[in-house]
C-alpha cells in the first residue's frame, strides 16, 4: 500500500526480465516426482544441470528466501515486491529454487525470536542450502494435543541429554538437523517445553520411515536415545529458540504460522477443477457436473476470501485467529477437490503405477489430501479454535 | 485494490448499521408492516429517511442528483437492510431501477430520477416470467403501434410491482424467446392502461405481484436505451441485483449467526450453557466461516463490477450462489439451535429464515448461479 505501484511496475518488469534470462526452461515445467525439489543439505545432489543453475542464479540474488533480509542471505524484498515475485514466477510455473522446513518454518522463527548471532549462523545456512531442517513436534501420544508432549531433556549443566520420540516428523531420513520441541520441566505443562536446535548425526538420533496410504513416505519416527544436546553452539548462539522453557511461545507462533501456509492463503491452490473438465464437457455426468460447479463456486468464493486475508493481515485488520479459518475451510475443500477429481477422472485415475497417470500421481495426491485436515492442527481443533478465539463461546 | 473497506465506507457502515439498527429494525418495520397487513409491506416514511441518508441515490450520476457511488457503497448499505430485514424498496428502486434509468434519455432520467433521490418514487423491475429466474429466456413481447408500442405478456415475482411509480419490463420487441438480441426495456408508468397486477404475499411478508400486460400501449419515449439494444441494459440490472442481493443475503447470514451465537452463550441446558457443548460451537464455526467466505466473495464480486471488470460476471455468480449457501445454512442452523422457540412467530429467527427463502430466490437462486459459473467455466 505504502509502495509506489509505479515503483512496483518497475521492479515487476525487472523481475520479469531476470526471470527470462535466469530460469531455465526445464525449471518451468511441473514438478512431477520429490526429484524434482531441490531441497539442499549435506547429501544433496542437483537433479541435473537445470536445477543446479536455478538455485545457483537465485542464490546470489537472495531469491532462494527472497523476503528474508539481506545480511542473512535474502534479498530484502518488501512483501509487496515478494508477492510480485511470486506472481511472475507463477506465471511462468518457476519451480521453487529450494525447498526446506528451514525456509517455511525454523526462518520465521528465528526470524522472531532469535539472537542476531543465531540468526547470523543459522538463516544463512538455509538460506545457502546447505543444511536440510526436520521438525520434531508430534509424539505418539502427542497430536491434537500437542503440549502434553514427553520427550525430555535432562539439564546436565551445559548440555541436555534427551530421550523421547517424536512421530510425523516430514523427511527426517534425509535431513541434517531438526527443531525440536523438547520438556525441560515437568512440573510446567505450557512453560516446559524449550524450542531446541540439534544436529540429526548426533550419537542416539535415529529414524524410521512410515509408510502412508499414499504409498509413500515423507514422514519418519524418529527416537532420541540419550542424546547429548549442548546449550550453545558459540557465543550468542543457544541452542534453542526464545528462552529455556518458553519454546510452547515459539511453537504456538510457528503452528499459526503453519495454518496459514497450509491454509493456501499464500497463493496456495484455491483453483477451481470444473475448468479442466472442459474436454470432457459433452460427457459429464449432470449430478457431477453440479457437483463440480458446486465445488467451483466455493473455491473461487475461497479464492476471495484468501485475497481479502492476505490484505487485512497486512494493515493488521485480520481476527488473530482467522488463520484458523483458513486453514479449516482450506483444507477440506482440497480434500473435497481430489474426491471429484478422483470421479472424474474415473478408472484411468485408479491407476497405481502407470505412466500416462506420472505414476498413480491422481490416487496419490488424493490419499494424501487426507492428511489435510490433519497435520498442522485437526479441522475438529480448528473449530475449537474458532469457537474460543473468535466467536467467544464458553468453554467447557 | 484491497478487500476490505476504505475509510469512506466504513464511515459509511457505521452510519448505515446505525440508522438501519434504529429506524429499520425488526419491530420498527418488518413486523409494524406485517401485522398490520400492509398492502406495500414497507413504510413509506422510512423510504424518505433513506433519501435523507442519502442513500436513494447513492448509485446515481452526481448531474442526475446522486452520489457517484458504486456497488461496494450499496452493498454496504443492502448488509444493513439484510441484518435488520428492513423491508425497503431500496434494491429494486435504487439498485435495479436506477442501474437501468441510467441508461435512459436525458428526459427520461429527468422524469424519474428526481423522484428516487427524494424518496417520493418508487421502483421495480419486472424480468422473470414463471416461477424461476430464467433471463435468457423473454417471452414478453412488445409489437410496433404507430409511434410507440403494444406491450403483451406476463411477469412475475415483481417485488413492490402494485406499489411503484413505475415498473421497469424487460421485453422482446425482435427475435423468439431464446433469443439474445432483441430484447427491449420499457419504463413502464404505474396508470398505463391495460397493465393489472395480482398482488400476492409472499412467506416473507414481502408483497410481490404477477403482472399482466395485455397490449399495454407505451410511447416511443417509454424506451430505455435502443430498441432491440436492451440485453446489455439487462445484464447490468442482472449484475446488479447478483451482487445486490448477495450483499443483502450476507447481512441476512450475519444477522442471523450472531443472534443464534449470542443464544448459545445465554441458553442453559443439562446445567450449562449449551454453548459449552462441542457439537454446538463446531457447528457454529464452520457456519462463521462459510458467513466470512461468502462476505468475501461478494465484496470482491462489487469490486470487480464497480472497476467494469470482464471478470465481475463470474465472480457475481460465484456471490450469489455462495451467499445463498452460506446464508442458507445460517438460518437453518439459526432455528435448530434456537430449538423450540426457533419455530415460534414471537422470536425474530424465523423471520430470518422466511427472508433468505425469499432473497435466495430473487434474481436467480444457488443452482442458477452454480450452474452459471460451470457455463461460463466452459463446462
Amino acid at each position: 500500500m505504502s509502495d509506489l505501484p509505479k515503483d512496483l511496475d518497475t521492479f515487476r518488469s525487472e523481475t520479469r526480465e531476470w526471470l527470462e534470462a535466469n530460469c531455465p526452461a526445464e525449471m518451468r515445467e511441473p514438478v512431477r516426482g520429490e526429484e524434482d525439489i531441490y531441497w539442499g543439505g549435506r547429501r544433496a545432489s542437483f537433479k541435473n544441470d537445470a536445477q543446479k543453475a536455478w538455485f545457483e542464479a537465485c542464490l546470489a540474488k537472495g531469491y532462494t528466501v527472497p523476503a528474508w533480509p539481506k545480511e542473512y542471505g535474502g534479498a530484502g524484498l518488501t512483501p509487496p515486491e515478494a508477492k510480485v515475485l511470486r506472481q511472475e514466477m507463477s506465471r511462468i510455473n518457476a519451480r521453487p529454487p529450494l525447498s526446506s522446513f528451514g525456509i517455511w518454518m525454523l526462518g520465521p522463527a528465528l526470524l522472531h525470536f532469535g539472537t542476531e548471532e543465531q540468526k547470523k549462523h543459522f538463516l544463512g545456512e538455509i538460506a545457502r542450502g546447505e543444511i536440510r531442517w526436520c521438525q520434531g513436534y508430534s509424539e505418539p501420544g502427542s497430536g491434537s494435543d500437542l503440549v502434553s508432549l514427553q520427550t525430555f531433556g535432562e539439564d546436565e549443566d551445559d548440555h541436555w541429554v534427551v530421550n523421547g520420540q517424536k512421530v510425523w516428523t516430514s523427511y527426517a531420513d534425509q535431513a541434517d538437523w531438526i527443531f525440536c520441541l523438547v520438556r525441560t520441566d515437568k512440573e510446567n505443562k505450557y512453560q516446559g517445553i524449550t524450542f531446541m536446535l540439534f544436529d540429526m548425526e548426533s550419537e542416539g538420533c535415529s529414524t524410521k520411515p512410515i509408510k502412508l496410504i499414499s504409498g509413500n513416505s515423507p514422514f519418519c519416527e524418529t527416537f532420541f536415545d540419550n542424546v547429548k544436546v549442548p546449550k550453545s553452539y558459540g557465543e550468542g548462539i543457544p541452542a534453542y529458540v526464545g528462552e529455556i522453557n518458553r519454546g510452547w511461545d515459539v511453537a504456538k507462533y510457528l503452528l499459526g504460522h503453519e495454518r496459514e501456509m497450509i491454509s493456501g492463503a499464500d497463493g496456495g491452490n484455491t483453483g477451481t477443477i470444473g475448468a479442466a473438465m472442459k474436454r470432457h464437457a459433452g460427457e459429464l455426468d449432470p449430478v457431477l457436473r453440479a457437483e463440480l460447479a458446486m465445488f467451483d463456486v466455493d473455491a473461487l468464493a475461497y479464492g476471495a476470501m484468501g485475497e481479502k486475508f492476505l490484505d487485512e493481515i497486512k494493515v493488521g485488520k485480520a481476527h488473530p485467529a482467522q488463520p484458523n479459518m483458513m486453514k479449516y475451510a482450506g483444507t477440506e475443500l482440497n480434500k473435497r477437490r481430489h474426491e471429484l477429481m478422483m470421479s472424474a477422472g474415473g478408472s484411468r485415475s485408479l491407476e497405481w503405477e502407470s505412466e500416462e497417470t506420472n505414476g498413480g500421481k491422481p490416487s496419490r495426491n488424493w490419499l494424501r489430501t487426507k492428511a489435510n485436515s490433519i497435520e498442522g492442527g485437526t479441522s475438529e481443533v480448528m473449530l475449537n479454535v474458532i469457537s474460543k478465539r473468535i466467536l467467544d463461546l464458553p468453554g467447557s | 485494490m484491497p478487500l476490505y473497506h476504505d475509510d469512506d465506507q466504513a464511515m459509511l457502515a457505521d452510519s448505515a448499521s446505525q440508522f438501519m439498527a434504529e429506524q429499520g429494525n425488526i419491530a420498527k418495520q418488518l413486523r409494524h408492516w406485517r401485522d398490520r397487513d400492509c398492502p406495500d409491506g414497507f413504510g413509506h416514511e422510512l423510504w424518505k429517511q433513506f433519501a435523507e441518508m442519502g442513500f436513494t441515490g447513492m448509485l446515481l450520476d452526481e448531474g442526475d442528483g446522486g452520489l457517484g457511488m458504486g456497488h461496494v457503497e450499496a452493498g454496504i448499505v443492502l448488509e444493513e437492510i439484510g441484518r435488520n430485514l428492513t423491508p425497503s424498496p431500496f434494491l429494486t428502486s435504487s439498485v435495479l431501477a436506477a442501474t437501468a434509468l441510467k441508461h435512459g434519455s436525458d428526459d427520461m432520467r429527468g422524469r424519474y430520477l428526481p423522484g428516487l433521490v427524494s424518496g417520493e418514487s418508487v421502483f421495480a423491475v419486472a424480468i422473470d416470467e414463471g416461477p424461476k429466474h430464467r433471463p435468457e429466456r423473454i417471452k414478453t413481447r412488445a409489437e410496433k403501434s404507430g409511434n410507440g408500442f403494444k406491450l403483451s405478456g406476463q411477469k412475475d415475482f415483481v417485488i413492490h410491482g402494485a406499489s411503484s411509480d413505475m415498473i421497469v419490463v424487460a421485453a422482446r420487441t425482435s427475435g423468439s424467446d431464446d433469443d439474445n438480441d432483441g430484447i427491449t426495456l420499457f419504463a413502464v408508468p404505474k396508470d398505463a392502461a391495460n397493465m393489472s397486477h395480482d398482488a400476492v404475499r409472499l412467506v416473507d411478508s414481502s408483497v410481490a405481484t404477477h403482472t399482466k400486460f395485455d397490449g399495454v400501449e407505451l410511447d416511443g419515449d417509454a424506451v430505455i436505451g435502443e430498441v432491440d439494444g436492451g440485453r446489455e441494459i439487462l445484464d447490468a440490472i442482472l449484475a446488479a441485483g447478483r451482487v445486490g442481493s448477495a450483499a443483502e443475503g450476507v447481512g441476512v447470514a450475519s444477522g442471523a449467526m450472531d443472534m443464534t451465537v449470542e443464544y448459545l452463550k445465554q441458553r442453559k441446558q443439562f446445567g450449562k450453557l449449551i454453548g459449552e457443548f462441542q457439537a454446538l460451537q463446531h457447528r457454529a464455526s464452520h457456519l462463521y466461516s462459510e458467513v466470512e467466505i461468502a462476505r468475501a466473495a461478494t465484496i470482491k464480486a462489487q469490486q470487480l463490477l464497480d472497476a467494469g471488470s470482464e471478470k465481475a460476471d463470474l465472480m457475481s455468480s460465484v456471490a450469489k450462489a455462495k451467499v445463498a449457501k452460506a446464508a442458507g445454512l445460517s438460518v437453518r442452523e439459526g432455528v435448530q439451535m434456537h430449538g423450540g422457540i426457533g419455530m415460534t412467530d414471537e422470536y425474530d429467527i424465523g423471520l430470518y429464515m422466511k427472508r433468505d427463502r425469499a432473497l435466495g430466490e430473487f434474481f436467480g437462486d444457488a443452482y442458477y448461479h452454480a450452474g452459471r459459473v460451470a457455463e461460463l467455466s466452459g463446462y
